[in-house]
């Protein structure tokens, strides 16, 4: 249950994140002053506030700032609080790849292929961060993994089952996809430098 | 849309939120920061020293603590730390800790991980042929750590630390999921106290925008100066 609440979030999040990241990072790169001011300013506000902060600011904050029945409605909704982790993690996340698409993008000319092997090792660790900080949702109320590790712990004081249970899911989430990034970084890694270690030979 | 806003309540905490709330964020901050990059940088060195003995544990320790979310971390310290503080002590009961000194033993062990990985990649940074030298002109191990690697990774990774640093400023407001009055936690108490959401989380939200705004922007500036050309 809890485990389903944190990939369901992650992954609307997710989609989010890339669709306004990629656009906001897109757009600092572009000639355009105008479009390049608004971006910065997207990336600093996003990257500049809690995400707990950001997470009361939609929960607590913007239904009272919006006309009263659209207000009331929001506050009604079923769910309300997946709906508002979905939104808040995903722009708080489109901050951080906005970024990376700008950084991506401008060192194209230096070379397409390192560019975009960073980029998608980026992504990788994004997804991993957006999964992550899924867990400050409990905060508004989702009953995500964390959220319901704690439920556990209180109401059957096995503080360290509920916790090593969580954690151990967390970890199996992980393990997959950051085996797939020591891959990349190990084919990554400049020769000369101490990080490098020479590859046996074969394949 | 702001006619109802009301700008007393956050003057009239002014003192509450400052003396209180922000002095607990910003210690916190600088005790863990220097906390985690001791921390970060011995368990670096474990994690570059080639003995097996000492780079499995240490990646073991980083790589758990980057899967899973700090809050889960902050629960588990909250009710580890007692015990920890009771095993180091050798004392027959769980010691009496602290909030705040419970929160900064949770950020200094968890943001060690990440500032491990920074100081990591400093050292890498730094190449090859200067240790052979050093190596070649009889130093020791330490000696070349300290006097010709470590000084330059710290030069290099200054910014990159500084901005953890921020990272970890904004991190903080998670001490809120165990009641801990840090800056958002006064905010919040005040908030729910006096009814004030709208007016509170702003405020809190503007306070954490400009501060990390003004760090970024120096960090920023500090890089471009001690950059080194090469």
């Amino acid at each position: 249950m809890g485990t389903g609440w944190t990939l369901l979030t992650a992954a609307f999040a997710f989609i989010i994140a890339l669709t306004f990241g990629s656009l906001i990072g897109v757009m600092r790169t572009t000639p355009f002053g105008f479009a390049v001011r608004i971006g910065d300013v997207y990336v600093e506000l996003f990257r500049n506030i809690p995400l707990l902060v950001q997470m009361f600011l939609w929960y607590f904050v913007l239904p009272e700032l919006v006309p009263r029945n659209f207000g009331n409605w929001l506050k009604q909704l079923p769910n309300a609080s997946f709906y508002t982790a979905v939104v808040a993690l995903g722009l708080y996340m489109s901050a951080r790849i906005a970024e990376q698409v700008r950084a991506g993008v401008l060192s194209l000319p230096r070379g397409q292929r390192q560019a975009g092997l960073a980029l998608g090792l980026t992504l990788t660790s994004e997804l991993l961060n957006t999964i992550k900080n899924s867990a400050v949702a409990l905060t508004i109320g989702l009953m995500e993994l964390t959220a319901r590790a704690r439920a556990m712990q209180e109401y059957s004081f096995q503080v360290f089952e509920a916790f090593t249970a969580a954690t151990v899911i967390y970890i199996a989430i992980n393990i997959m996809v950051t085996f797939a990034m020591r891959i990349a970084e190990r084919r990554m890694a400049v020769p000369g430098y101490l990080g490098f270690k020479p590859q046996p030979a074969g394949h | 849309m702001f006619s109802h806003f009301d700008f007393d309540v956050i003057i009239r905490s002014l003192p509450y939120l400052f003396y209180q709330g922000i002095t607990f964020t910003v210690l916190l901050t600088a005790l863990a920061t220097l906390g985690g990059i001791v921390l970060g940088t011995l368990l670096a060195l474990m994690r570059l020293s080639g003995f097996a003995l000492l780079t499995v544990p240490a990646a073991a320790y980083v790589n758990l603590m980057r899967s899973v979310p700090f809050v889960l971390m902050i629960f588990w310290f909250y009710f580890l730390v007692p015990y920890i503080g009771q095993w180091v002590t050798f004392s027959s009961r769980p010691m009496q800790v602290g909030a705040f000194a419970s929160c900064l033993v949770t950020f200094t062990l968890f943001e060690a991980a990440f500032f491990c990985e920074i100081m990591r990649a400093g050292i890498q940074s730094i190449s090859r042929g200067q240790v052979a030298a050093a190596q070649a002109l009889g130093m020791t191990y330490p000696t070349v750590m300290g006097y010709i690697v470590l000084p330059q990774a710290f030069r290099n990774m200054v910014p990159v630390l500084l901005t953890q640093t921020i990272v970890l400023f904004q991190d903080t407001s998670l001490v809120y999921v165990i009641s801990v009055t840090d800056f958002l936690g006064a905010a919040s108490k005040v908030a729910q106290r006096d009814g004030r959401l709208v007016e509170m989380y702003l405020f809190a939200a503007v306070v954490y925008f400009v501060i990390s705004l003004a760090a970024s922007r120096v960090v920023g500036l500090l890089q471009r100066h001690i950059a080194i050309i090469r």
